[in-house]
């Protein structure tokens, strides 16, 4: 049986986690850092010990915004937003609940409008947004503004072919 | 000169503006978009987040779609480029892939779209001195710092656009437009866009330091080209440091003397009509 590493290893599927000399190149520049409990580099030490435990119910794997300024910055190309994608990926997969519940109900609400239309509807996502995390009040008047003002509508035009958009999401999302 | 185009799910709804003066300003330059056929959303954030296979199959749909039409397609959203590039990185290099998605998809996937970004189209296909020329009403006064963010530009070698840590191409756009194109050192950093439902207060962080570092700067607007850095600026700001920020086809609309900037100014959080008229721009 693989172990933590290994697994992950072979998801990223690129530069392996072992090439990292702890520099800190990518900590350093890391917009999130403040707020992430471990820090870019310190993921992969976690994941060359095997701290799957850990790793997989932490803030830090939902916090990263996918900016990718570590990976352009690393002297050794070592891929840590995908790395990171790979932890929330397992996470999901082992049914953990998430540390960070927000964002993933956040990328639940979106992908279920994709889903349906093949397109976002944004008032319709923040809908379902806001049911899965009861947060109603939270930027209201920004969306009633918005509506107003024209910017969004309630009916936007979706994509034709849908069967083939359910067939992706039946192949590929176990969301 | 004729283009594939991908809108994308954003500039039919909170990126309203940014479709429309994509479309506007691309007409005036004598370029001709043809809508992708039937496209779909590229999946964004959300889709790399929770599924690999999905980031990838999603845009893939739509660069099959480009590749049958055989033109560059022009993607106007920084998010939805990253994700096309991505995915198309992804595909001619992961062992089985194309074949897997091809299979999925029904259509076999071959590799050959080309992608393209507005700012690049308009800067290398169109040209400075061609914009230059066209230009009616000089953006005098106008002092933007431009904005580009992540995803037009990293990861570099997949993104492919210009260089990471140092972008100039708006900055180049916005002289030629006479503006006064403002230095700054946060050109490239991150607005936190992607968390800004969710997180919110740690996005105002974010976009509060920008906002600060760009009056730092001597500047009097924010110019972007990503719906969802425009949005996130535009509503996040604080209330102390609040510029008027703009799409960079908007105030080449307004340069180039073309209908519609007025309606689309209308649109944003920030109303920037009052410094394009203290500037006698409006
Ligand atoms: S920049 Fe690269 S080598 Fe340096 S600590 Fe980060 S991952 Fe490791
Ligand atoms: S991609 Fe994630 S880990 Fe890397 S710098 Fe951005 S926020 Fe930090």
């Amino acid at each position: 049986m693989k172990n933590f590493l290994e697994e992950v290893n072979a998801r990223i599927g690129g530069v392996a986690l072992q090439n990292c000399y702890h520099c800190m190149k990518c900590s350093s520049g890391c917009p999130m850092a403040e707020v992430m409990e471990y820090q870019s580099n310190e993921i992969i030490r976690m994941v060359q010990l095997g701290e799957r435990e850990k790793l997989l119910n932490s803030s830090a794997i939902w916090l990263c915004v996918s900016c990718e300024t570590c990976v352009t910055r690393c002297p050794n190309a070592v891929d840590i937003p995908r790395m990171i994608d790979v932890l929330r990926q397992m996470s999901l997969e082992a049914g953990i609940k998430p540390a960070e519940p927000e964002v993933v109900a956040f990328h639940r609400a979106f992908l279920d409008t994709v889903k349906l239309g093949g397109r976002v509807n944004e008032p319709l996502m923040m809908v379902s947004y806001k049911a899965r995390t009861g947060t109603w009040f939270k930027d209201l008047v920004m969306g009633l503004k918005m509506l107003l003002k024209g910017k969004l509508s309630l009916v936007s035009p979706r994509t034709r072919n849908r069967t083939v958009i359910h067939r992706i999401f039946k192949r590929t999302s176990k969301l | 000169m004729e283009y594939s185009y991908y809108p994308g799910c954003s500039l039919h709804s909170t990126g309203k503006e940014y479709g429309l003066s994509v479309e506007v300003v691309s007409r005036a330059l004598g370029l001709k978009l043809h809508e992708l056929f039937d496209w779909s959303c590229c999946g964004a954030t959300s889709a790399h987040s929770t599924s690999f296979d999905l980031s990838v199959a999603l845009p893939a749909r739509n660069l099959i779609f480009a590749e049958k039409r055989g033109l560059d397609v022009m993607i106007p959203c920084a998010a939805c480029y990253n994700r096309f590039k991505m995915a198309q990185h992804h595909l001619a290099n992961a062992p089985g892939l194309r074949g897997k998605v091809s299979e999925t998809l029904g259509y076999e996937y071959r590799g050959t779209a080309v992608i393209r970004s507005p700012i690049d189209i308009f800067h290398q296909d169109v040209g400075l001195e061609t914009l230059e020329e066209k230009v009616r009403k000089r953006l005098a006064g106008l002092k933007p710092v431009s904005y580009y963010g992540c995803l037009w530009l990293r990861p570099a070698e997949i993104c492919d656009f210009e260089n990471p840590e140092n972008p100039v191409k708006l900055d180049e756009i916005m002289t030629s437009l006479g503006a006064e194109s403002r230095k700054w050192a946060f050109k490239t950093d991150c607005c936190g866009g992607s968390l800004t439902i969710s997180k919110t207060g740690q996005v105002e962080k974010m976009v509060g330091r920008l906002m600060r570092m760009a009056v730092e700067a001597g500047a009097n607007c924010v110019v972007t080209a990503c719906p969802l850095c425009l949005a996130n600026l535009d509503m996040r700001a604080p209330a102390e440091n609040r510029l008027p920020v703009f799409y960079f086809t908007e105030l080449m609309a307004l340069a180039l003397g073309l209908e519609g900037p007025e309606k689309w100014f209308k649109l944003h959080g920030t109303d920037p009509r009052p410094l394009l008229r203290s500037l006698d721009l409006l």
